[in-house]
């Protein structure tokens, strides 16, 4: 065990997996001799050379599709996006080919893919640059998409997602690269996809917390701990497939539930895990599922209005009270 | 945040709430679960609590004036909060009565915790003192006065929620689970909402208030060891044989299948007893009636297929007897339980009933001390009635109707006597007793009766 940041932990997860398969490649802007734009694929080319690490022009379409090609072909890449907010130029490749080619071969072409990459809300970089589009992929089946909170779910889940034979979206939070964490150096660590993590365990209240907000829920967690609310705070890691079976256990323990996230809610994650806990575990509530999510609008630029976007531990502690019948 | 006081449901049967007295006036500071106002149902008068802190900032509806449930008929909130939005959704029928107020701007000075509240509210006027004789009944819409009222909200805005139980679906499920009719509970979550914790309240705790009402008055309790919670039972799936009896039975004769074992009982021993004890010590006051319902539960003890209640798929089988005496009261009629009558000695039970039917009278019974009963009696003797039917109390299984103790000719030992006779009549639901079982139950009720030592043995 070492503590590393998530960049570090997932240039591991990289590097090791190279070493492990040969058939895996990376490509990408500037992830070769650049090393990457927020530094994930640091000392890559140096160690793998130029055929297994490579930089691509400006073309998110043209080389999403040459990953799929190559994937069908028997190799196993990995296509870094600068950010997922350039991933929705591919999408076309993602959706239409990536997704749907197991299913329309009958079998014969699985599609052994990673699509990466920084995603959700980053600094002062406005509407463009900053949001939360993992609604849009964990929408279509034949797709899997992972969304690490720590280190070290982030080196255990993208080296399954490269063994995994089927496309995987990876998105990891641009805010916290630099988050540090206990990760393990053993060469075969990985967490499984579409396993959830109980963060924190509690009695009274569920919080279901992905990505960033997952340390904003621990934070509102231990302050509610102190006002006497007991607080089960589970991350999903998994977007698709959902691991709501252990949502729902935490559920019919706790009867409440608050879903934090810092996407939009229309239409989305929460949208879903809050249907099927209403679909499954209807008996068991004692109050609306209460979502958390971020503001309703396109990421503002400015830092006081970026600030009020995205959700805050006082408005998971507010919604917790309110579910629980406290206030 | 500002708390809508709502006329809550505080009796499985009622539909509207007469407001008996407000014991919280307006700019009274009031906290979570404090007794805000007495309410008369239609079965008793009850407390209603505060279900928000603050300030009682608004009274709707004034002493013995009435609402439907679910009426908004207080707010509470910060001294200095606007609430005319509150306000504005009593609806069209509360606005136009107070546009109809002859001086809308007048202020009592009494209330200064609330002078700050809505200089920018048009909707101010209908303070309390002001409103004191005011109806809720809608004034008619023509009245001209209604169009100063600046926000008349839809046609129809309060009473919606009339008669619709709001319940959350874990408390629904706990609620059926513990045999709790939902509509004897009062809902503490936002709008009367019924929730988690007002059913484990009601299932933890609510028996022990009334162990303590009951000491006080009993002055012969016993330490008060007996027992007061709802009896304790078992459920065991209703066979093949019994849910087609009961499906065949109900279509014949109402939703519950009724048949009547009728019984003369020889008094003499039982009376006796009645005047010795009482001779011993005449504080114990013990009636005629205190000794039906002790024989009773003796006898249900004996019989548990009678002390039990029809549940569609399963039968109820209590192992207690909690029986419930009918009680006389203006307009109406109540039954008042003695819980676990069969622990209970002659004297407990006649002071429980004295009490319990003292304040049936006065309509002071809470919920739990008139629902839940395994068992009833009904008693007209005093009115002179020889025999009578009763009819069974859902989802009880049987009800005993007891008729007057009179003087009469029987033949003993080929001669003819005069004895103490009393008739009783059993009403059996005929989905869980049957002719035989209700028959042998009747036959211990009366060997007992007529021998009151077997009490003892």
């Amino acid at each position: 065990m070492a503590v590393i940041t998530m960049r570090e932990a997932l240039n591991q997860a990289l590097r090791e997996e190279m070493l492990r398969d040969e058939n895996v490649f990376l490509m990408g802007e500037e992830v070769a001799a650049y090393e990457g734009a927020y530094k994930v694929t640091k000392g890559l080319l140096a160690e793998l050379g130029d055929k297994r690490v490579i930089d691509t022009p400006i073309t998110e379409l043209g080389f999403a599709g040459l990953g799929v090609g190559a994937a069908m072909a028997g190799l196993r890449p990995i296509i870094e996006f600068m950010t997922f907010n350039f991933s929705i130029l591919a999408t076309d490749q993602i959706i239409n080919s990536a997704a749907k080619m197991l299913y329309m071969s009958g079998g014969q072409f699985k599609v052994p893919i990673v699509f990466r990459g920084p995603g959700g809300s980053a600094f002062q970089v406005s509407s463009q640059h900053s949001q939360a589009i993992e609604s849009w992929f964990a929408y279509f089946p034949g797709l899997k998409v992972v969304m690490p909170s720590t280190p070290a779910d982030a080196k255990g889940l993208l080296k399954s997602a490269i063994r995994d034979d089927d496309p995987v979206i990876f998105i990891e939070q641009e805010r916290m690269y630099g988050n540090k964490g206990e990760v393990s150096d053993d060469v075969g660590f990985t967490i499984p996809l579409g396993v959830a993590d109980v963060k924190r365990e509690g009695t009274d209240a569920t919080i279901v917390a992905r990505s960033l907000m997952v340390p904003v829920a621990l934070k509102a967690a231990e302050q509610l701990e102190e006002q006497g609310v007991s607080c089960e705070v589970i991350d999903p890691r998994t977007i698709r497939p959902l691991d709501i079976e252990t949502i729902l256990k935490s559920v019919k323990k706790t009867n409440r539930v608050v879903i934090a996230e810092e996407s939009h809610p229309f239409f989305g994650v929460s949208a879903e895990i809050g249907s099927q806990i209403m679909e499954r575990a209807f008996d068991y509530l004692d109050a609306p599922v209460k979502r958390v999510s971020g503001a309703d609008v396109p990421m503002p630029y400015a830092k006081n209005l970026e600030d009020l976007a995205i959700p805050k531990v006082d408005q998971i502690i507010a919604a917790v009270r309110e579910v629980s019948y406290l206030d | 945040m500002a708390t809508k006081v709502i006329m809550p449901k505080l009796s499985p049967t009622m539909e509207e709430g007469q407001l008996s007295r407000w014991l919280k006036k307006e700019g009274d500071k009031v906290s979570m679960g404090e007794p805000l106002a007495e309410i008369d149902t239609d079965k008793a008068t009850m407390e209603m609590q505060a279900l928000g802190n603050g300030v009682l900032r608004k009274i709707l509806i004034h002493d013995g004036e009435s609402a439907p449930l679910g009426q908004l008929i207080a707010v509470i909130g910060e001294p200095d909060e606007d609430i005319s939005a509150l306000l504005s959704e009593v609806g069209s029928a509360e606005s136009s009565k107070a546009a109809s107020q002859a001086k809308p701007a007048e202020k009592p000075s009494s209330s200064p915790g609330e002078e700050k509240e809505t200089s920018d509210s048009p909707e101010a006027p209908a303070k309390s003192k002001a409103a004191d004789t005011a109806k809720i009944e809608p004034s008619p819409k023509s009245e001209p006065a209604a169009s100063a009222t600046t926000q008349s909200s839809s046609p129809g805005g309060n009473g919606t929620q009339r008669g619709r139980l709001i319940v959350s679906p874990l408390a629904a499920r706990m609620a059926a689970e513990s045999g709790i009719d939902l509509r004897s509970i009062t809902g503490s979550g936002p709008g009367g909402r019924i929730i988690k914790r007002d059913v484990e309240e009601l299932v933890a705790g609510k028996a022990a208030p009334a162990a303590a009402a009951t000491a006080d008055v009993g002055q012969r309790t016993v330490m008060q060891q007996s027992p007061v919670e709802p009896s304790a039972y078992r459920d065991v799936p209703a066979s093949e044989m019994r849910r087609t009896i009961a499906k065949r039975l109900v279509t014949s004769l109402g939703p519950i299948p009724h048949f009547f074992l009728t019984t003369e009982i020889a008094m003499d021993r039982a009376a006796e007893m009645r005047s010795s004890v009482n001779a011993l010590d005449p504080e114990l006051k013990i009636s005629v009636n205190d000794i039906i319902i002790k024989v009773a539960a003796s006898a249900l003890r004996q019989h548990p297929q009678v002390n039990a209640s029809f549940q569609d798929k399963m039968v109820r089988y209590y192992e207690h007897a909690d029986i419930g005496v009918a009680v006389a009261i203006e307009d109406g009629l109540i039954t008042p339980i003695v819980r676990s009558a069969d622990q209970k000695s002659l004297g407990q039970i006649a002071s429980e009933v004295r009490d319990l039917a003292g304040r049936a009278r006065n309509r002071k019974l809470r919920p739990e001390e008139f629902l839940g009963a395994t068992f009833s009696i009904s008693n007209l003797g005093m009115f002179g009635i020889d025999e009578f039917t009763a009819v069974i109390n859902p989802p009880e299984g049987a009800i005993l109707a007891v008729g007057a103790m009179a003087p009469k000719p029987v033949v003993r030992d080929n001669e003819i006597v005069i004895r103490q006779m009393m008739r009783v009549t059993m009403s059996c639901d005929h989905r869980v007793i049957d002719g035989a079982t209700g028959a042998k139950f009747l036959q211990t009720f009366k060997k007992i009766l007529e021998n009151p030592l077997f009490l003892v043995v």
